[in-house]
């Protein structure tokens, strides 16, 4: 019982953080942030591998290996397009110089 | 149990996407808080790899390679004006992935681990909720259907009837679970998942994308929890508390409830088409 107090207490903690750190965004930034935060979702990949890693049986390692494909696209995909959203923010200075190339 | 090492790496990795959200939400750092977020998601793999020593490697890399491609390839791709919808739909199979890690953890799960049961229904009915939610988004938004929002007679009635039931086979889950139980269930939320964003229109779906990735952060912290994994606790949490707050930001900055964007259409009310 004690792992799940422990577990909880992330959880409630991990919670107010989450509000915290993100609190204070300006309204330009609302869609890369979504953006970068479905990124980090795809952490999912994690949970993929060890359980398709503990596979026993064939159907299992399918679906484990279908949920792998998956949690990478949401992981790779996601901090790729936000890297290309937040290009479009770098400072008119930086923009200039591309024209000129 | 996994070695202690590989513990302290997971609190690297959490930290590194703490710091990358925060860094996300200012103009000047918010490009390197993308690549630290990044970094952060592939120290997690590599220690995930070297603590647990995964059977069926060579598959496994496989799949994450084509994972990987399709991710790259998707993204280098897609029009600046597509974004929205590559969210959704990367927003959307992350659910997914969550849904099939729960259905797959459902044997390891007995009845007397209540909270773990609950963690595993909870994650198999909204990650499917997720994904088929995301899906109907990127329709919408990609204009492979009307992006007006679709509300029949009956739809109410449906979409409460598909909550009571998606509920009541949670708490049949929990009491008993059994793979098929799971699959009816995940069936289920995604029924739910369609009904929740037919009637939005298009305007207003960006912040259902947000909720959505709220919703997909949530499965992913009660993945977390079934695995006794910290990290997919916290990150799933981080995005989960997050994407909750940013979606109610969304609407305040366009004037609109969040509630009445979801229910407005059915409601009768006027929704942005």
């Amino acid at each position: 019982m004690t792992e799940s107090i422990a577990l909880l207490t992330i959880f409630v903690l991990a919670a107010f953080v989450g509000v915290e750190v993100i609190s204070k965004v300006s309204a330009t930034l609302h869609t890369p942030l979504m953006s970068g935060a479905n990124a980090i979702h795809g952490v999912i990949l994690v949970g993929a591998i060890i359980v398709t890693g503990q596979a026993e049986s064939t159907w299992v390692m399918i679906v484990g290996l279908l949920a792998i494909v998956l949690a990478t696209v949401n992981m790779v995909g996601g901090f790729v397009v936000t890297d290309r959203m937040l290009e479009m923010f770098r400072g008119p200075g930086s923009r200039k110089k591309e024209l000129h190339k | 149990m996994i070695p202690t090492w590989a513990q302290i790496g997971y609190l690297v990795a959490a930290v590194c996407f703490i710091v990358a959200l925060k860094a996300l939400s200012s103009p000047k750092t918010a490009r390197a808080g993308n690549g630290l977020g990044a970094a952060g998601a592939v120290l997690a793999v590599v220690i995930t790899f070297v603590a647990y020593k995964p059977d069926h490697l060579a598959p496994i890399l496989i799949a994450l390679l084509v994972g990987t491609v399709v991710g790259v390839v998707g993204s280098r791709r897609v029009q600046m004006t597509q974004m929205p919808q590559l969210v959704a739909l990367f927003n959307g199979v992350g659910g997914g992935a969550a849904a099939l890690v729960a259905l797959l953890e459902l044997s390891e799960v007995s009845a007397d681990q209540t909270v773990s049961a609950i963690a595993t229904a909870f994650t198999i009915l909204v990650g499917a909720i997720s994904f088929s939610g995301s899906i109907v988004t990127f329709a919408k938004l990609q204009e492979l259907m009307t992006t007006r929002p679709v509300t029949f007679p009956g739809l109410p009635v449906l979409f409460v009837a598909g909550l009571l039931g998606g509920i009541a086979l949670a708490v049949w889950l929990v009491s008993d679970p059994r793979v098929w139980v799971g699959v009816l269930l995940c069936l289920v939320g995604l029924a739910i998942g369609v009904m929740l964003v037919l009637p939005v229109g298009g305007a207003d779906v960006p912040i259902v994308i947000s909720l959505l990735n709220a919703f997909t952060g949530l499965t992913v912290a009660a993945g977390g929890y079934v695995l006794h994994n910290s990290l997919l606790l916290v990150a799933g949490t981080l995005v989960g508390a997050a994407g909750t707050l940013l979606t109610k930001l969304m609407a305040d900055a366009m004037g609109r409830s969040v509630f009445n964007i979801l229910f407005g259409a059915v409601r009768g009310g006027s929704t942005l088409g």
